[in-house]
């Protein structure tokens, strides 16, 4: 029997994720005082937004193609130093699997995220807990969306940052808000050829939210850098449309795409074909990661973006004591946001019977009124599962299609995610409905509805929150 | 105020929907309430057993062999539906005493008339090919099946609604309704749903239901977990348990058992099962149940030590304390009629127990005696007006 | 741009790739866009969400199944396999 090894470590904050916010967490709560160990599935810090090449290769990243890298730069330079001094233990290629209430504070289980990297999992007690654990694109099936060349937004854009390359030459981006526009940038200054970025929504959508909108005057500086990008090499950027049809045999090499009205129903006589493309990104705004906030029972509520959020107070603490969310996970709001949620979090998590107040509260609260604006103007399509086939694969996983899911509804009742998953086996697959949960939840509520916050947990509850090997749980000590 | 029905079912579980099924096959008018969707207690999550390996001889075995019958006949047709397969257990003994123990419980069962066939451990390598090398020998039950649990409630409802039922989902009872001491219908947030008669099918809840129409039907809890792995190829061919499995259904005993289960299932993943503990209505993980049901799955199938499991589920069995369910009508509260209590073993004996009890309802002699599950057997004679509830450990149970 | 280099192999053929490249990296740079068939369909899957979420683009890593092509660093000597 493989004994695998496992180490314990005691600490007064732990912290779930090593991106913007968890970064933000772990030095400030580093430099409050407490001891802190940082559990994090990514081999070294960054996250997603800050993902960069292996150190081991590229020591000393540049930041081409990153922002805020001044901001990423200062906290990692805090977050080594607080390692030097042995304040901050981090715990690299590890995912946590379960994490539970203990006595008085909480207790994680880790798995590594690679088997073959030879990370060692950890088990984490900790007074206070810190979840930072980001997002992932959220997805809406069409016809052709499975097939090779096809990926998420934000997978083409950790693919360029992390590797320095691309996954392929001609590429559409597709989807809604204001992410799409990075990923089609990035992608042109790597040397990519942008066909189109197709943007659901109009461009007027954002002008009743104009004031929220200025209250982040960066963003707009960010936006006229991105304009300046997509004109330099002329990028068409085409609002009201999106893809209805990923064509190809085997793998994808061309997009079928159409204009839509406000409610994204397809306008006759405006469809057109873009030949000879090899990658399709697609990308409808954010999920964020709710199963361990989820499984230590915070309160949780349904955001403008129509996702799944934790409850916070001023102080970043959710409704279970002790218990602190930072980042997308409290509501999908960018970097900039997840920082300052983080700094806020890990102060509050170090000296959490203390009255400091929380550094910057207006920002954060700018921030967020920004991050609901654009969500306003850039909903999910109201008439989304119009673009459906009865064929089309909406659980990748498991393979289950529209038609699969729309009959269990009609025939059999099922209008929850949950009972879909019962009945339908969307979500039952290896990455437990992180993908399909939110397309499947719509279908449970029907065309033109939206799912309830119910539904979404269902679908985002999930008891394992990363795959363990039974080997690991038998070696779990009773 | 709703059109009365002949018979009115709270609880679209297996139980309650074989009860409809059938009902509305003898022609019956019917209603089926659920509080919520089809399925979504504890039909949800457990993992689909029709045994008769694991059954006390007794009229547990009666009613399960006829429930099989029921199976393989009246519900033959629809197989595919609910992915029944017959693909039969396997008892794997490691140790000689344990091996001893079956060889008794084997000749016993043959007596009874159970299929049952002895395995050495060559025809047990020959059944299962990746089986541990510590594995002595076995028995086969070729009657034990497989059946995917939730499509079964579903689609007994749907074939009830095509035979003239009516389903009517996220529709609570919370009082009866009473004509003297007659139960003569149920109260819902929705309305009242007068009814010649109500049959209380709802598994966990059955003993809060009861207590609101005043009458005792002790219920209770007894958690399970159940692990699933990544899709594999086809590894295990039969439900495969240790023999410990069958000493451990019928003890009483409150604290942490494990039942060592493996089998494969359509879909391609593994389940691993089943613990079985008093704890209430607690939905907190133990990793205590997780690193048990791990350690007895790897002793059977060492291949599963590489194996990842992707998620886990529990359960809770309602059962009563003399471990037999409670089937009949209940003349402490006339009108009203119990389907519950079925324990582990509400997934097989749902086809039987819906025949039967719809034979009742329609004023037909059943084809099997009722009365070891009769619902008086209890005692705590009709208490009308009492709503409290009769146990303390059920609490309201969150939906999952 | 850094220029080490690293030799893996998939299927058996030998592969190159730059060093710190993941494997989907490394398959993608190469026009290998889909290393795996799924269960049912037999349809062909590669990168997806590109970041661990999705489990599309399982791949064999030295011996041991299903690693996350987008996860694990393309090392030299590295036994990729597709299914």
């Amino acid at each position: 029997m493989s004994a695998v090894p496992s180490t314990a470590v005691t600490v007064d904050v732990a912290v779930v994720g090593a991106g913007p916010a968890g970064l933000a967490a772990a030095v400030a709560a580093a430099e409050a005082g407490a001891r802190v160990a940082v559990v994090d599935a990514g081999s070294q810090p960054g996250g997603q937004f800050w993902r960069h090449a292996p150190e081991t290769v590229q020591p000393a990243p540049d930041g081409h193609g990153h922002h805020g890298w001044s901001t990423y730069l200062d906290l990692r330079g805090r977050f080594d130093a607080a390692q030097r001094a042995g304040r901050i233990t981090y715990l690299p290629g590890l995912q946590v699997w379960m994490a539970q209430s203990a006595g008085s504070g909480f207790v994680l289980r880790t798995t590594a995220a690679v088997s073959s990297s030879g990370a060692v999992p950890v088990t984490v007690t900790a007074a206070r807990l810190v979840l930072c654990p980001g997002g992932y694109d959220r997805q809406l099936p069409v016809p052709g969306w499975d097939l090779p060349g096809v990926m998420a937004a934000g997978g083409i854009q950790a693919f360029v940052k992390a590797n320095g390359v691309l996954p392929g030459k001609r590429f559409v981006i597709a989807g809604t808000g204001p992410f799409l526009l990075p990923v089609a940038a990035g992608i042109a200054e790597a040397g990519g050829e942008v066909l189109a970025v197709l943007e659901s929504s109009s461009p007027s959508a954002w002008l009743p939210h104009l004031r929220a909108a200025s209250g982040v005057p960066e963003k707009a500086l960010e936006g006229a850098e991105y304009a300046a990008v997509f004109a330099r090499h002329r990028i068409p950027y085409r609002t009201r449309s999106i893809v209805t049809e990923v064509l190809g045999s085997g793998r994808a090499d061309g997009v079928r795409t159409a204009r839509v009205d406000a409610d994204g129903r397809v306008r006759p006589g405006t469809g057109r074909v873009y030949a000879d493309v090899d990658v399709v990104g697609f990308g409808w705004g954010f999920t964020p990661q709710m199963e361990l906030p989820l499984s230590l029972g915070v309160d949780t509520r349904l955001e403008a973006d129509g996702s799944l959020a934790g409850v916070v107070d001023e102080r970043q603490q959710s409704s279970v004591p002790g218990l602190f969310l930072a980042g997308e996970v409290t509501g999908v709001g960018g970097a900039t946001l997840a920082v300052l949620e983080g700094l806020a979090a890990g102060a509050a998590a170090a000296r959490p019977d203390s009255n400091v107040p929380v550094k910057q509260p207006a920002a954060i609260v700018r921030h967020r009124r920004f991050a609901r604006a654009m969500h306003l103007a850039h909903p999910v399509p109201a008439a989304w599962q119009d673009w459906l086939t009865p064929d089309t694969t909406v659980c990748r996983c498991e393979e289950v299609t529209a038609g699969e899911i729309t009959e269990a509804r009609e025939d059999l009742g099922a209008r929850d995610a949950r009972t879909l998953k019962s009945f339908t086996r969307a979500g039952m697959g290896w990455c437990q409905g992180r993908v399909c949960g939110f397309a499947a939840a719509c279908l449970g509520a029907g065309p033109g509805v939206s799912p309830d916050a119910g539904s979404l947990a269902g679908s985002a509850k999930r008891p394992l929150a990363a795959p363990v090997g039974i080997g690991e749980l038998a070696a779990l000590e009773s | 105020m709703s059109q009365s029905s002949d018979v009115l079912v709270i609880g679209a579980g297996v139980i309650g929907a074989a009860t409809a099924y059938f009902a509305a096959q003898q022609g019956l008018g019917v209603t089926v309430l659920d509080k919520g969707l089809p399925a979504s207690g504890t039909s949800s999550a457990c993992e689909g057993n029709i045994l008769v390996s694991d059954k006390e001889l007794g009229p547990e075995l009666e009613l399960t062999r006829y429930s099989l019958g029921v199976w393989h006949n009246d519900l033959a047709e629809h197989k595919k539906l609910w992915e029944f397969e017959s693909k039969g257990g396997i008892i794997v003994a490691s140790r000689e005493s344990s091996l001893a123990s079956l060889n008794r419980v084997m000749a016993v069962q043959k007596g009874f008339g159970v299929d049952v066939e002895e395995l050495d451990q060559a025809a047990l390598r020959e059944a299962e090919p990746h089986i541990s090398r510590d594995a002595l020998g076995g028995a086969s039950y070729r009657e034990d099946c497989q059946v995917q649990p939730m499509l079964v409630a579903a689609h007994l409802v749907r074939l009830a609604t095509a035979a003239g039922a009516r389903f009517i989902a996220d529709t609570p009872v919370t009082a009866f309704m009473r004509d003297g001491g007659r139960v003569t219908g149920v109260r819902t947030p929705h309305g009242d749903f007068p009814a010649g008669a109500v049959v209380n099918c709802t598994g966990t809840w059955a003993g809060e239901l009861a207590a609101m129409a005043g009458v005792d039907v002790p219920v209770l809890p007894r958690r399970g977990f159940v692990m699933v792995t990544e899709p594999l190829p086809p590894m295990v061919h039969h439900k495969v348990y240790a023999a410990e499995y069958i000493d451990n259904v019928g003890s009483s005993d409150a604290g942490l058992q494990a039942s060592p289960v493996v089998e494969g299932t359509p879909s391609g993943t593994i389940l691993i099962g089943s613990t079985r503990e008093r704890v209430g209505f607690d939905r907190t993980v133990s990793t205590a149940a997780l690193g048990l049901l791990a350690r007895n799955a790897t002793a059977l199938f060492p291949f599963l030590e590489r194996v990842k499991a992707i998620r886990h589920y529990h359960g809770f069995r309602p059962y009563c304390p003399d471990h037999l369910p409670v089937i009949g009508h209940d003349e402490r509260a006339p009108g009203l009629w119990h389907a519950a209590g079925h324990e582990g073993a509400g997934i097989g004996l749902s086809a039987g127990t819906g025949k039967l009890l719809a034979q009742a309802l329609a004023g037909l002699t059943p084809d099997l005696d009722l009365s070891p599950f009769a619902p008086a057997r209890f005692g705590g004679g009709a208490r009308f007006g009492s709503h409290t509830t009769a146990h303390p450990e059920h609490r309201e149970e969150a939906t999952a | 741009m850094n220029s080490q280099q690293v030799t893996i192999t998939f299927d058996g053929r030998p592969l190159t790739a730059a060093a710190g490249q993941s494997v989907g990296a490394a398959l993608a740079s190469q026009g290998i866009t889909a290393w795996r068939s799924t269960r049912k369909g037999g349809k062909p899957r590669g990168l997806f969400c590109g970041i661990g979420v999705c489990f599309d683009c399982l791949v064999t890593v030295d011996g041991e199944t299903n690693q996350r092509a987008c996860l694990v660093e393309a090392c030299d000597g590295m036994e990729v396999e597709g299914s």
